[in-house]
Formats: structure tokens, C-alpha cells, sequence
């Protein structure tokens, strides 16, 4: 009952998931996805090699021993073998060595902060969570964007990530790895699109009140041309992210729309991850003003 | 400043109708309670006789009714959470706006862990742990009192923030910058952080409380190689308490001075590191997980053994697998956030580390299994219980082991594959193992036992349910749909959210199968009465006593040369003897310090959250006071004079010889 259940669940859901219809971490269309799916699956099946036999055992023992079935040998006082215990500790041991050596490797080759190897130079976005959207940086083009994140196919990028105050997670999760973003310090990370497409992206790390509808979406578009035509587009909105703006931006708020800069101070992020690293003598103003921001949140909620 | 601090009426939340009907409902059934025990003159017994009692047995029961009670307000949490993700599909708003689903999910989370499981674990080693190493009480039975007081005092602070301004809105975790004053200036992290503070003192204490007992008090002959196994592994747990709670307890000062003092350890500003909080929650938290689940595996050791009819296969392994597990324990905690950009090669370190603790727990059920090999395996609900955990457990441990590989995690990580992770090993785990447990040793504490029928209907509800809860959590994890989110607007979705409600329904279920089968078992509880002592055919010292044991546990302590040494006084025809004659036994007295002392420490959190000095200064003087009115009482013990002894002796065995006549 309990294992035809479970059978037909996961069935389904393999169906549903590897149908490719879905979107998740099972469809994945950047090469870091693809790695770790595959990772996935194939640790995934190296365990099964011990879990399913426990489970069928399980079963068959509870069944073959049961107290009606009394023609079966009875051995109460049978407590110590040290040929089973041998192999009961050997089993677990060779598996965990196995996955232990894939583990190290794969570490190795997934870590978020190793640029992607012979696919070209990589495009750099910066990336500050703020509460509660996402603002991207293009430091090269002198762009910035609120919630889109565009990037062309088969270009590495390569994200710098910070956070104006709560700590959040930069995850999509067709393309593959996530990162916290912290204030005060940058996190790194490099994904690739091997397809052009949409894919949504959103923080992976709760951070407060507005925290569901931080959301975006990461667009790998055709070609290189596509995508400078997407800079132009956005440099013709005569819009300027500078320290004036951006605290207007770094208020709190929900649902943000899309938004472009057309322009953008440069130097911008080091100042955000810079911004907490102050003279002493100012050390409680940001502080302050912060409370201020939630105390004027928690006020118009209590208006609802 | 005012005199009440921040509190003002404004703080108790009038408009809203969820909230006001809940406190309608709880002050009804406080009333009606309050009126049955005026009605049957029980007040002097509740407070003589339990609320004051230093005794283990009947502290080992007021925790698990604080676990029930608290699992009931935890699992109310859960179904609104699933019914409000069902709801509000396709960008649905649903019927909790963030301000509620926000402090419903931390307080699940806090209550699931902190009151229910912890109280639960903590009730069932007092009942059982002192009968099985031939003791007559704890090492310090005051302290144990108080204890239970203090952990109490957290469950009721907790509580009163449903009614009495906010809870957390942080997640269970409660990490900062967010939970830092600038971030929560509400009153909700502190309710958070005294409610966990005076818990977690507690339960520091009894972790204290029974490795003393463990170490010191073990019946001649019991080495620490022939203690149950249920004891061995509530040992260790304990040994990981005592480690791990006072990180906690650091962590969480440090929280409080961050918030009340502008200090800056965890702050964004002024050099603060939100980072250090992780590590050090997470080096207090991992371990926490094991503290739940060794003592789970304990009671499956000893319902597999009783129930197959065989001694424990492979007891050294599982003592060392224990161990294993419990030092392992404290080296892989950095697994909880591969995402915070350590270098690969520490967190391949803790990836690996972390997939070492498979080992030992996949050789414990190698172990069980070969304990049912060549047994009689009695189907009963204890083994319902087990096998269930057996399948689901094993399932758990793989999600778990794929979790620790970091380059899955960087995916996995903060999904809803980590939810159906944690849950199944939680709930298929330690939740599984409490309720085996519970039926397993309810006779013992209560001296009837459990109606079978009710107890089966309430495994299956519990074991379907949480398959249909928590595969479809799986699944949505793959298909990328994180925690803590308030609605959804993925067709893809959809379908799995709606099963996983259904899930939480049929679980509901399960749990209303146990409340009924409370009932009817106290109906029936003179056809169920266990005159023996011994209802399973028991291997261990607990089942030598009457059920309920004798106040004073055992009126001689027996001497033990075997791990299962009531097996082997049954073998040795030496099992419901009585002496020709007793010695006086030393005993304690009850004393109300405990409850004085923790209810004045609740009133000095509650003053200490609400900012309300003067309060929180009378409070924790009174505690003190109190505290010190103790040290310096002299009318403390007594003796249990030999008459009464064997009077209650001969009563006890005359019984189980009527019972053993009877069905023979």
C-alpha cells in the first residue's frame, strides 16, 4: 500500500518533471543546471542501491517473521554476528566513499566562485537585493534595471552580489546555483544560458514581509546583437541611478515594477557594499534611518 | 515612560476574528476544565500531587501533555499554512496576508521543535530512563521539577503572543539582519528570543540533571555496556545538550544586547556580522536535530526487541553507531548554508562530513532489521510505528545525504525539497519514534493501555497523510518552488499544493484517531488495565514495577548482570519476588519552588519584552528570593517506613500472579 503510493507519486512526478514542461532545477538550460541535475540523478541512484533493498527487507522480514507465521526458526537469544556486522558497517562505508569522492569533485567544479571555464570572456552584472526587488547593475554598459535581468545565450556572466539591508538568496533555477546576498559584503557567482529564453528568478531566502513577490525574470536572449539592442533600448530611457535616486529606490516596496536607468553612477555598488563601513561618528545615522523606514511600514499596515 | 512599557491595548489584536474567536475557544475550554476539577474537588490533588511533584514519572507525563497540547496549537499552524498555499494559487492573495502567514510559519517551526518535540523526548526519558537503570529518582529531583517549570514558561510565553501583540515574523531561525530592531521593530523576535531562553534553560538543566543520574545512580552490576539502550541513546542526547544549549543560550544574549542595548554583533552597521549568528545558530541547531532523533532511535530498539521476541542485535554497534553520530553531529553544521560562499573545499569538508553520519544510521537499521530476523514479530501499533519509520526514515536519510552534496544544495537549498527533507525525517523520525514510544510505555506510566484499533487507525492516517503531504514537497522543490513563500502563480504548481493539503487533512485525521483513542481508552481503562507491570513481555528494569510503578520505584534495587535484565530475572524464576523484610527508603518531598520559580522568571520575560522594567526587576527578584527560601529549607526528605513497603509490594504481587493465573 504504502510503497504503491510512493511508487505512483514519484512516478508521476518524474513524469511531470522530466516532461520538460515544468521549469525547475530537473529542466535545466545553462551548463552549472545541467551539471547539477546530472549530479543529482546519479547520487540518486547510487543511493538507491542500499535504500531500496532496506525497504524491500523491511517489509519482508515484518511479513516472513510475523508471530502467526510459527513455523519459522525462532532464535531469541541470537543478538551477535560478526560477519553481518562487518558487511552492515561496509556497505554504508563503500557507498559514502563513493559519493564522498564524487562530493569533493563536484565541489569543486560547481563552486560558484570559479569563472566558467573556455566559454569566452563574461559578462559582469552586479546584483543588490533591496527589500523587495532586485536591481541589477551592468557596470560595462552603464545600465541598471529593477527586476529584468537580461544576458545573451551562451555568454558566461559573472554576478557580483549584495545586499542593501536583509539577506536574501540570487537563485534561478533553470540556470542553476544560488547565493546569498549580504550587506556589507559581496557573494559571487557564474551561470551560463545555453538557450535563449525566460526564466524566473527570485530571492530563495526569506527576508521579510515582501519577500514572495521579489521576483524576476532572466532573459537570455538569441545573440549578442539582440542584446545590444536591449542596452540601447534601456540607454534611451534618460532615467539616472545615482546615490540621490537610489535611496528613493531602497525604500521599501512590493511588487516592484520593471524599471530601467538609462544611466548609472559609477561606482555605484562598491559604495552599497562600502556603505556600513563608515567613520565611527556615523555609525548609528543609517541605523536610524532604517528604523525610521519600519516604523513607517509597520504603521501603514496597522492603517490596513 | 509609561508604566506598562510598550504594552498597551493597542497589543491585543480585537480586530482580528481569528485570533479573538481562538481566544474565546481557548477561555471556554479553560473554564470548563477549571469547572470539572471545582466539581470533582481536584484542585488540592493537581496542586499536591503533580504540579508541586518532584517525582519523575509524573513530570514525565505533564511534559507530554505540554507536547500534545502544543502539537495540537503547532498542527493548527501547519493546516493553515497548507490550506492558505491551496487557496492561493495563480496569484490568489488567499486568506492570510503576510503579516499573519509570516509569524504562523516561525511560530511552527519554534513550537514543532522547541515545545513539542523537545517535551515530548524530555517526558518519555523522565518516565522511563530512572525504572530502566534501577533508580528511585532523578539526581536532583528539584531541579527537575523546575525544569519542567521553566519549560513550561516558554510554551505559555509563546501562547500569549498570539493574543498579547505579535510573534516573530523571522522564520524559525530568526537570523538577523532581519531580526534585528531595525528590520523587526515589533515586539515579535523578543517573544522569540525569551520564550526560547527560558526553554532552553531548562532543558540545559535536565540534560545536567540525567547524565548525573546516568553516571551516578545505575543499579549494581549495571556497567555502562549493559545499560538499555533506550538510556544509552537518551545518554547521549543528553551529552549533546549539555554541548549544544549554551551556544544557544550565547547566541541568543547576544540577539537580546543587539536589540536592547544597540550593541552590534549581528547588526549590518558598526562592524556587526550577520554570519557569526548562522554559524553559531546552526552549531546549536544541527546538533539539536540529533538530540531529537537519538532518543527516537532508542525507543525503536527497545519496541523492536520487545516485540520481536529477541535480544537487540548488534547492541555495541548501536551504542558506538550513537556516539558516532553524536560527534559527527558537531562538524557538519556548516551544511545548513553552503549558499553563503565558503571556499569549495570547506564545503566539500562539511558535504562529506555530513554524508558520514549515514553510515551509522544506515548500520542501525541494518540492525533493527536483523533484530526482527528469526523473531516473533507481534504486529501492535509500537510496530506499526517502526516499520513505518523503517520505510519513510530510510527515505528521508537519502534526501538528506543528497542535501549534503553541496553542488546539489546550490540548488536544493531553502526548496520545498528541503521541507519534505526535514519533515520526513522529523515526523518519519522522531515524531514516529515519540508516538511508538508512547503507546509502547503508556500502560507503564498510566497502568491501562491503549486501544489498539484506534491507535492502528491513527498510524495509517499518519503514514498516508504524510505521504500525501510531504512527496508533493519533494516535488515541488524540483520544480523550484522555494520556502516561505505567501502565494503562488505557477499552473505547474497548482495540483501538488493541492494534494499536499489534502495530506495535512488525512494527518488531522490521524491525530483526531489519537485524541479518541485517549477517550475511549479511559473509558474502557478497566477491560485495558495492565495488572502485571509487565504488558509486552519487556526485556528491561521498567516493566519489573507495577504500572503505575510504585512512588518510590523499586523497594529494593536489584542487582543486574545482563542488558536485558528483567528477561533474565523471568529466566532465572527470580522476576515478582518480595523480601522478607524492607529497608526504610530515603524519599523527597514535593515543594512548590519549581512552579513559584519559573512562573516568576515567565513574569520576568513577558516584563522583560514588553519593556516593562519595574516588572521585570520584581520578577526576577522573586525568583530569587524563592530560589533562596529553598536552599535554606531543612524539611526536604522523609522515609518510607517498611510496614508500607511491603504492603504495597504484596498488593503489587498479588495482582500480577491473579493476572498470570488468569491467562494462563
Amino acid at each position: 500500500m504504502l510503497i504503491r503510493n510512493l511508487c505512483k507519486l514519484a512516478l508521476a512526478a518524474m513524469a511531470l518533471t522530466l516532461s520538460g514542461c515544468s521549469g525547475g532545477i530537473l529542466d535545466p538550460k545553462g551548463q552549472i543546471g545541467i551539471d547539477e541535475k546530472n549530479l543529482i540523478i546519479i547520487a540518486t541512484v547510487l543511493m538507491l542501491l542500499v535504500v531500496i533493498p532496506v525497504i524491500v527487507m523491511t517489509l519482508y522480514f515484518a511479513w516472513k517473521y510475523r508471530d502467526s507465521r510459527t513455523d519459522e526458526i525462532y532464535a531469541p537469544k541470537w543478538a551477535h554476528s560478526t560477519k553481518i556486522e562487518t558487511i552492515v558497517w561496509i556497505i554504508p562505508i563503500i557507498i559514502v566513499a563513493v559519493l564522498g569522492v564524487i562530493t569533493w569533485q563536484s565541489t569543486q567544479d560547481l563552486d560558484p566562485y570559479k569563472p566558467l571555464e573556455g566559454k569566452g570572456e563574461h559578462l559582469v552584472v552586479e546584483v543588490v537585493s533591496l527589500n523587495w526587488k532586485w536591481l541589477f547593475i551592468y557596470p560595462e554598459q552603464g545600465i541598471a534595471t529593477v527586476n529584468e535581468l537580461v544576458f545573451p545565450a551562451n555568454v558566461p556572466v559573472q554576478y557580483k552580489i549584495t545586499s542593501e539591508s536583509t539577506m536574501n538568496s540570487f537563485f534561478i533555477p533553470q540556470l542553476g546555483s544560488q547565493i546569498y546576498s549580504m550587506a556589507g559584503m559581496e557573494t559571487k557567482l557564474h551561470l551560463i544560458a545555453n538557450e535563449a529564453g525566460s526564466y524566473d528568478g527570485f530571492s530563495a531566502n526569506y527576508s521579510g514581509a515582501g519577500f514572495t513577490g521579489m521576483e524576476f525574470k532572466a532573459i537570455a536572449t538569441q545573440s549578442e546583437a539582440d542584446f545590444d539592442t536591449w542596452v540601447a533600448q534601456v540607454k534611451a530611457e534618460k532615467t539616472l541611478l545615482n546615490k540621490a535616486s537610489y535611496q528613493t529606490l531602497a525604500e521599501p516596496s512590493e511588487d516592484h515594477p520593471v524599471t530601467y536607468y538609462g544611466d548609472v553612477e559609477p561606482g555605484l555598488f562598491h559604495s552599497i557594499v562600502m556603505k556600513y563601513m563608515q567613520a565611527h561618528d556615523d555609525m548609528d545615522k543609517p541605523h536610524q534611518a532604517m528604523h525610521q523606514h519600519s516604523a513607517n511600514q509597520l504603521h501603514s499596515e496597522h492603517e490596513e | 515612560m509609561s508604566l506598562l512599557g510598550k504594552l498597551t491595548l493597542d497589543a491585543i489584536p480585537f480586530h482580528e476574528p481569528i485570533l479573538v474567536g481562538t481566544f474565546i475557544a481557548v477561555v471556554l475550554a479553560g473554564l470548563v476544565v477549571a469547572g470539572l476539577i471545582t466539581k470533582y474537588k481536584k484542585w488540592g490533588v493537581i496542586w499536591n500531587d503533580w504540579i508541586t511533584s518532584i517525582d519523575h514519572k509524573r513530570l514525565g507525563v505533564m511534559y507530554i501533555i505540554v507536547a500534545l497540547i502544543m502539537l495540537l496549537r503547532g498542527f493548527s499552524d501547519a493546516i493553515m499554512m497548507r490550506t492558505q498555499l491551496a487557496a492561493a494559487t495563480n496569484g490568489a492573495a488567499g486568506y492570510l496576508p503576510p503579516e499573519h502567514y509570516d509569524q504562523i510559519f516561525t511560530a511552527h517551526g519554534v513550537i514543532m521543535i522547541i515545545f513539542m518535540a523537545m517535551p515530548f523526548m524530555i517526558g518519555l526519558m523522565n518516565i522511563v530512563l530512572p525504572l530502566q537503570i534501577g533508580a528511585r529518582d532523578v539526581a536532583f529531583p528539584f531541579l527537575n521539577n523546575l525544569s519542567f517549570w521553566l519549560t513550561a514558561g516558554g510554551a505559555i510565553l509563546i501562547n500569549v503572543s498570539l493574543f498579547v501583540g505579535e510573534f516573530a515574523k523571522t522564520g524559525w531561525v530568526a537570523y538577523p539582519p532581519l531580526s534585528e530592531l531595525a528590520y523587526s521593530p515589533g515586539v515579535g523576535v523578543d517573544y522569540y528570543i525569551w520564550a526560547l531562553q527560558i526553554s532552553g534553560l531548562g532543558t540545559l538543566l535536565t540534560g545536567v540533571n540525567f547524565l548525573v543520574t546516568v553516571f551516578k545512580m545505575r543499579a549494581p552490576g549495571m556497567t555502562l555496556m549493559k545499560m538499555p539502550i533506550f538510556t544509552w541513546t537518551c545518554t547521549w542526547a543528553n551529552i549533546l545538550i549539555a554541548a549544544s544549549f549554551p551556544i544557544l543560550t550565547a547566541v541568543l544574549a547576544m540577539l537580546t544586547l543587539d536589540r536592547y542595548l544597540g550593541f552590534h554583533f549581528f547588526t549590518n552597521a558598526a562592524g556587526g556580522n550577520a554570519m557569526m549568528y548562522i554559524n553559531l545558530f546552526w552549531a546549536w541547531g544541527h546538533p539539536e536535530v540529533y538530540i531529537l532523533i537519538l532518543p527516537a532511535f532508542g525507543i525503536f530498539s527497545e519496541v523492536v526487541s520487545t516485540f520481536a521476541g529477541k535480544r537487540l542485535f548488534g547492541y555495541k554497534s548501536m551504542v558506538y553507531a550513537s556516539g558516532a553520530i553524536s560527534i559527527l553531529g558537531f562538524i557538519v553544521w556548516l551544511h545548513h548554508f553552503f549558499t553563503m560562499g565558503s571556499s569549495a573545499n570547506v564545503n566539500a569538508f562539511f558535504g562529506v562530513m555530513t554524508m558520514v553520519i549515514a553510515v551509522p544510521t544506515g548500520v542501525k537499521l541494518f540492525n533493527w532489521l536483523f533484530t526482527i530476523y528469526r523473531g516473533r514479530l507481534r504486529i501492535s501499533t509500537p510496530i506499526l510505528w517502526t516499520l513505518g519509520f523503517m520505510v519513510t526514515f530510510t527515505i528521508g536519510g537519502m534526501t538528506g545525504v543528497l542535501l549534503a552534496i553541496p553542488g546539489a544544495d546550490y540548488v536544493l537549498h531553502n526548496s520545498l525539497f528541503l521541507i519534505a527533507h526535514f519533515h520526513n525525517t522529523i515526523i518519519g523520525g522522531a515524531v514516529f519514534g515519540y508516538l511508538a514510544g508512547f503507546v509502547f510505555w503508556f500502560p507503564k506510566a498510566m497502568g491501562f493501555k491503549l486501544d489498539e484499533r484506534w491507535g492502528k487507525a491513527s498510524f495509517w492516517c499518519w503514514l498516508i497523510g504524510f505521504i500525501f503531504a510531504f512527496v508533493p514537497l519533494y516535488v515541488l522543490g524540483f520544480l523550484g518552488m522555494t520556502r516561505r513563500l505567501n502565494h503562488t502563480d505557477n499552473p505547474d504548481w497548482n495540483i501538488w499544493l493541492y494534494i499536499a493539503c489534502g495530506g495535512a487533512v488525512i494527518i488531522m485525521f490521524g491525530i483526531l484517531s489519537q485524541l479518541i483513542q485517549l477517550f475511549v481508552s479511559f473509558k474502557n481503562r478497566k477491560a485495558l488495565a495492565d495488572t502485571t507491570g509487565d504488558p509486552w513481555n519487556g526485556h528491561t528494569l521498567e516493566w519489573s514495577t507495577a504500572s503505575p510503578p510504585q512512588y518510590y520505584n523499586f523497594a529494593k534495587i536489584p542487582q543486574v548482570r545482563d542488558i536485558d535484565t528483567w528477561t533474565d530475572f523471568k529466566e532465572q524464576g527470580k522476576a515478582y519476588q518480595t523480601e522478607q523484610s524492607y529497608s526504610p527508603i530515603h524519599m523527597p518531598k514535593n515543594t512548590p519552588t519549581g512552579v513559584l520559580m519559573g512562573m516568576s522568571l515567565t513574569l520576568f520575560c513577558f516584563a522583560m519584552i514588553w519593556h516593562i522594567w519595574w516588572l521585570a526587576g520584581l520578577g526576577f527578584i522573586a525568583a530569587i528570593t524563592f530560589f533562596i527560601k529553598r536552599c535554606y529549607c531543612n524539611d526536604v526528605d522523609y522515609y518510607v517506613q517498611p510496614d508500607e513497603i511491603t504492603a504495597i509490594e504484596q498488593a503489587h504481587i498479588n495482582q500480577a500472579r491473579a493476572a498470570q493465573e488468569a491467562s494462563a
